[in-house]
Order: structure tokens, then sequence, then C-alpha cells
């Protein structure tokens, strides 16, 4: 047997359901191999990944904790790489939303405004801050034709370093100065309550926070659709990322369209690490084991492979791979092996980006022609 | 005069500059041949942690528990970038994703980790390690001493790669075929050269030096296994690359400055030196300065001078 690759006309639509859930069970059954191979049973270990994740009394709020950011990270990146442009610097500009809301946040929240007013220019200032630090990256590849996927991924460490700077190396705005505790360990200066996002409580487990961030998630993910399928906007950036020259010969700007999308997927970036500020930490976390050990903006890229670019799927995997990312959280140390949950999503986005073939390419098998002159059919498999 | 800040800040630029080294020729093979590898950091990773391992491991001497231990890292980093290589070259799926995928896969938070504490390596001096190769006497020599003779055999080994990789890129056939595929692998593979065995042994090439890299970490810089050790070398060493143009010469050069830059901030500390937020600038120069290089090659007299393979990141299928 023998076979050929070939690329498909049309592509069928329960394949693309089919693929991540495939590869969901190929990563699964994988690393059931390592921990085999390891001496670990994989069916406790699973039964206990599931329980952290969604079962336990309330382990579902931990999720959404972990979920929110992920779900941000995640659109901002699936609105730039549906359009071909690879801006992997969502970590840092989730970093530079969290810096700038909190400014706002300390700032109006000090000064006595009304929550709603205080939550709003967070909102505001956080989708500012993320939005600017991805215009580097934007104005590179749009006027100077600098790869955006080096330039954003190296501006995310610069990024990582302003925070850990504000909060550690300075007497900044954003930094906790009075009081016993700042002598001991530098912590960000805590949000006054007008610029704490308190989101509704739902009574399942004992009460859940839904947080005011996970709303702004899914806002996120239907602007978005709108935006990229019913806009003309976004039918222009999607013949851009098709084709370079068929968008010029349309009359696209493209210059201009490369920027507003890396301004957009910065924005929602940022807003991510608002949310951060207001709805979890309720200060600028700036300890490199905090916040910048999470590593949201790459997982974002996980979560958003995995949705195949679609805004919803990115939310609902956002929900899952949060899961999984809090039960690992919860389980460390113990009698948990470390490190599984890394294995794990990296095996199910190996799978998923395999199954991409499978998506694009049609594999057919083609039956060996057998000339006479080999005749040696017992040697056949 | 061998404690002037200078000669210091030059010895131990040597010493932490040699896992970028090792990691950026390897990473610079594999762009050369067209395949863009963010995987760095896991691969250096799963190289640290197996190379220790084997330390720990083999009972023999000193010497040949060390090169077997690094023969160990760099078949841990090439079966890591096997993963990536058949998925971006095979499979021709996203470079970008894949080396992401890796660094998670294996990385800090991922297989790495899961294997030290499985074979129980944390909290462990290791048996053996790198020393300073040369005798004590010539180590005090003024200035020389401790930049070139204070050093471990694999910074040694580290300028044997370069001068390999030089020699290999610019004199021989494989190297210049290698070259041809990383910038035009149509014209490549029409010329008889098998554009997809290219790209696979230079990614595995590169694996390997960064599993190298990794057990420079674990074998003699900080003799020892902590998850994430490596902490962000492999994302500097591919910065690297590019801050060095692609070229196997500039990357010790690079490789230098910017383990320099690593070892200046706990040195002016040490010395009541105050150069403004030394950890900020000397932290974020590496990566700024990436970025700055990067425009610069990519405006348009600078592409053709310097600029990067021209196929990099571009999956190769061919015409059927």
């Amino acid at each position: 047997m023998r076979f050929t690759v070939e690329r498909r006309l049309n592509q069928p639509r329960w394949l693309v359901v089919a693929v991540p859930i495939g590869s969901v069970v190929v990563g699964l059954a994988v690393s059931a191999v390592v921990l085999l191979a390891t001496g670990h049973d994989p069916l406790s270990s699973y039964r206990q990944l599931f329980d952290a994740a969604f079962l336990s009394t309330g382990s579902l709020n931990q999720t959404l904790i972990a979920a929110t950011p992920l779900a941000f990270t995640g659109l901002a990146t699936a609105a730039a790489f549906r359009m071909r442009i690879f801006n992997i610097g969502a970590e840092g500009q989730l970093y530079m939303g969290a810096i700038t809301g909190a400014a706002a946040g300390l700032y109006l929240g000090g000064r006595g405004g009304p929550s709603a007013f205080v939550i709003a220019a967070m909102v505001f200032m956080g989708c500012i801050g993320g939005a600017a630090w991805a215009a580097i990256p934007g104005v590179f590849r749009a006027f100077f034709g600098a790869s955006e996927i080096l330039t954003s991924l190296m501006l995310n460490y610069v990024a990582a370093q302003i925070l850990t700077y504000l909060i550690f190396e300075s007497q900044s705005y954003w930094r906790q100065t009075k009081g016993f505790n700042a002598t001991v360990f530098p912590t960000g200066k805590p949000l006054p309550s007008s610029a704490i996002w308190l989101g509704p409580t739902v009574h399942v487990q004992g009460g859940i926070t839904l947080p005011l961030g996970a709303g702004f998630a899914v806002l996120a993910a239907v602007v978005l659709w709108v935006l990229y399928r019913r806009m003309r906007f976004g039918f222009e950036v999607q013949v851009l990322g098709d084709s370079l020259g068929a968008a010029r010969y349309a009359g696209v700007r493209v210059r201009r369209k490369v920027l507003a999308v890396m301004l957009i997927s910065g924005g929602i970036a940022g807003l991510g690490g608002v949310s951060q500020d207001g709805d979890f930490r309720h200060a600028l976390d700036g300890d490199p084991n905090g916040l910048q050990k999470q590593a949201y903006g790459y997982t974002g890229i996980v979560v958003a492979a995995l949705a195949r670019y679609n805004p919803f799927a990115v939310v609902v995997i956002a929900f899952l791979i949060g899961g999984l990312a809090n039960a690992g959280n919860t389980l460390q140390g113990a009698d948990f092996p470390s490190g599984l949950v890394g294995v794990i999503e990296g095996i199910i986005l190996f799978c998923a980006l395999g199954g991409e073939l499978l998506v694009r390419h049609r594999v057919r098998f083609v039956p060996r022609t057998r000339t006479p002159a080999v005749a040696a059919p017992e040697a056949a498999p | 005069m061998n404690n002037s800040l200078l000669v210091v800040l030059i010895a131990s630029g040597v010493a932490y500059g040699t896992p970028l080294l090792f990691g950026a020729l390897g990473e610079l093979l594999a762009e050369r041949s067209g395949v863009l590898n963010l995987g760095v950091e896991g691969m250096m990773l799963v190289g640290a942690v197996m190379g220790f391992w084997t330390v720990q491991r083999v009972h023999a001497g000193s010497a040949v528990a060390l090169i077997a231990a690094v023969a160990v890292a760099a078949l841990a980093g090439a079966a890591t970038a096997l993963v990536h290589a058949f998925l971006v070259i095979t499979l021709r799926a996203s470079q970008i994703v894949s080396g992401l995928a890796v660094t998670i896969f294996a990385g800090a938070a991922g297989l790495s980790s899961y294997l030290g504490n499985d074979l129980n390596l944390a909290d462990v001096p290791a048996s053996h390690t790198f020393h300073a190769f040369f005798p004590a006497r010539m180590q005090n020599w003024p200035i020389v001493g401790p930049i070139v003779f204070g050093q471990t055999p694999l910074v040694y080994a580290s300028w044997i790669c370069v001068v390999a990789v030089v020699y290999y890129l610019a004199r021989t056939r494989p190297g210049l075929n290698l070259r041809a595929v990383g910038e035009a692998p149509g014209a490549a593979d029409a010329m008889g050269i098998n554009v997809v065995a290219y790209r696979y042994v230079h990614t595995l090439i590169g694996g390997a030096l960064a599993g190298v890299a990794g057990a420079t970490f674990t074998l003699a810089i900080t003799p020892q296994w902590v998850s994430g050790i490596t902490g962000g070398a492999g994302w500097i060493a591919i910065a690297l690359v590019i801050f060095a143009f692609w070229r196997p010469e500039l990357c010790l050069v690079g490789a230098y400055f910017f383990g320099a830059l690593q070892a200046l901030a706990p040195e002016l500390q040490a010395r009541n030196i105050s150069l403004g937020p030394t950890e900020l600038w000397t932290n974020s120069i590496p990566y700024a300065a990436t970025v700055i290089v990067l425009v610069i090659v990519s405006s348009r007299g600078g592409r053709r001078r310097l600029g990067a393979p021209a196929a990099l990141g571009v999956p190769y299928v061919r015409e059927e």
C-alpha cells in the first residue's frame, strides 16, 4: 500500500468538529501511555483531574478564574491568526493592559467615582494599553515588513520586565509603599473598592462568583464574530489573509488593515489583563512567580488553535483548558504527577495540528501495482 | 586586574553565554533550512533534565559520566525536535503553533518537570560536574586567565562547534545545499537536493544542540535540577539568531554580549554601583535589540544584504 496526500476542494463540516474531539481523545490516550510507562495509574489520575476541575466544591469557581484570561488571550490570538497575522504577543499585551487598567482603577477609584464609571474607565484603559503594545509590532510589520511573529514574541519579555520593575524595582504609582507588609515583600497597591469588579453569584457548589471578565469575554466573542463575519471590514481582512495580491488589486488598504487587526487583537488581550486586576488580583501583580508564571498568552494560542480560530469555540475550549490548568494547580504536589497537565496540553495540540492535515487534505491509499516480475505474494504482510 | 569589572563581566559572559551559543547554533541550522523552531526552550529543558539524570545514574569515572550525559542530553533534545519536524515538514502544520506546542509539552509545566519529579532529581547536587579544564596556575594569568583558561570543556566544545558550522555553511557541498533549501526549496528540489531530508536532519541537529545547551545549565552553570532551570534562555537563543543576522560567528559575539548582560546586574550590585534600574535594562536589552535588528533586516536594503533565509517558516509542498 502506498498513500498520497491531495488537497481537498471543500472541507467537510463533520471533520471540523471531529478533529478537535479526536485530538483530545488521542491526547488523553497517549498521556495515559506516558503515565503507565512511569508507573502511575492513568484512570485514577484522570479521575483526580476531572474532580478537581469541575466536580469538587469550589472547583468551578477556580476553573472560571483560570478560564477567563484564557478566553481573552484565545480570542486575541484567534482575531489575528484567522487573518494570517501571527500575533504571539498576547502575553505582553495582557501585562500592558493590566498596568494601564490598574492605573485607571487606582486613580479614578481613589477619587471616589461611581463604581460603574470606574470599571468602564478601567476596561477602556486596559484595551488601550494592550492595543498600544500591539501597535509596536503592528507598525513594524505594516511599514517595515518586519515579521510580527518574532517582534511580538520579543516584546513579551520586555513587557514582563516592565511589569516586574513597576512593583519590585521602583517606587512607582502601582506599588504599595505604606504599611508593614510593604517593607517585607513588594506588592501592588490594592485597588479601591469601587474599582473591584463584583460579578453576580450563582448558587451551585456552595456559591460561584461569575467574574465580570467572563461576561466581557463572551461579549468580545460576539463582537469579533459580527465584525469578521458580517461586516465589510472582516471580509476585506479575510481576503488580505488569503491573498495579498488580490487584496491590493481590490483596493484594500493593506497597511491600515494589518495595523487594525493588531490593535483589535492587542485590545482584547489588554482587556484580559485589566480583568486580572479587577476580577481576581485586586492590585497590579508584578511578581515574577504570580501573573507571569501563568503564561496565559501562550496557553491562549493553544486554545485558539484547538478552536480553529472560531470565536465561540474559543470560549468553550478556554473553559475546558481552564479546567485542566486549574486541576493541575490544585493537585500540584501531593501524589499527583506534576507536569502532567503540560504534557496532556502539548499532545492534544500536536494531534490537533496533525489533524489539520486531514481537514485540508485527503489521504488516499493507492494499492501498489504489482508487476509480474515480482513474484513473491506470500511476502506481503 | 583579574577582579576588574570588565574582566569579570567578560569571563562570566562567556560562561553564561555558552548555553545561548549552543541553542542559537542549533536554531541557526534549523532556520537556515527553512524551519523556524520556537520550541528551543522546551528542548533545552528536556536536555537539561535527561543530562542531569544520566550523570546521577551512570556509575563511572567523571569524564565518562559527563560525556554520556551530554550525549543523552543531545539525544533527548533531538527526540523532542523530531515531533516538531514531523508536524511541520511531513504534515505541513503551522511552524509557530507547533514550536509553541513543543515548549508547552516539554517545558517548565510539562514533560521536563514530569521527568524531574518522577526520577527524583530535585534538590540533589550533581554527582559529577564540569570544572575548569586548565590548571589553576594558568587561570591566574592576567586577563586571559579567567576569560580563556578559566572555562569548562563545554565552552571549548562550543568554540569547535562555531568553527565547524562556519566551515560547513561556507565551504562544504552539503552546507551550500542547506542554504539553497532555506532560500529556494523549489529550485533546490529541481537540482536534485532532498529538501525533506535536509530539513529533518538540520531540525534534529538543532534539537541536539539545544539539548546540550540545557545540559550546560545542569552540569556546569548551576549543577542541579530545578524545574524551569533555563529561565527563558531558549527564547534568548531564538533572539540571538536574528541578532547575529543568521551567522554563526556573530552568534558567538552576541551570545557573550547577552551573557555578560545577565551577569551585569548582580555584579554592579556587589560593587555598589548604581546605573538606574539595572535589572530592567539588562534583561530587556537582548529582546529590544533583537526587535530593532529585525526591523533593520526587514527593510528593503537590509533584506538582501543580511536577510533571513527566504523560505523561513514556509512549508515546502512539491507541485504534483
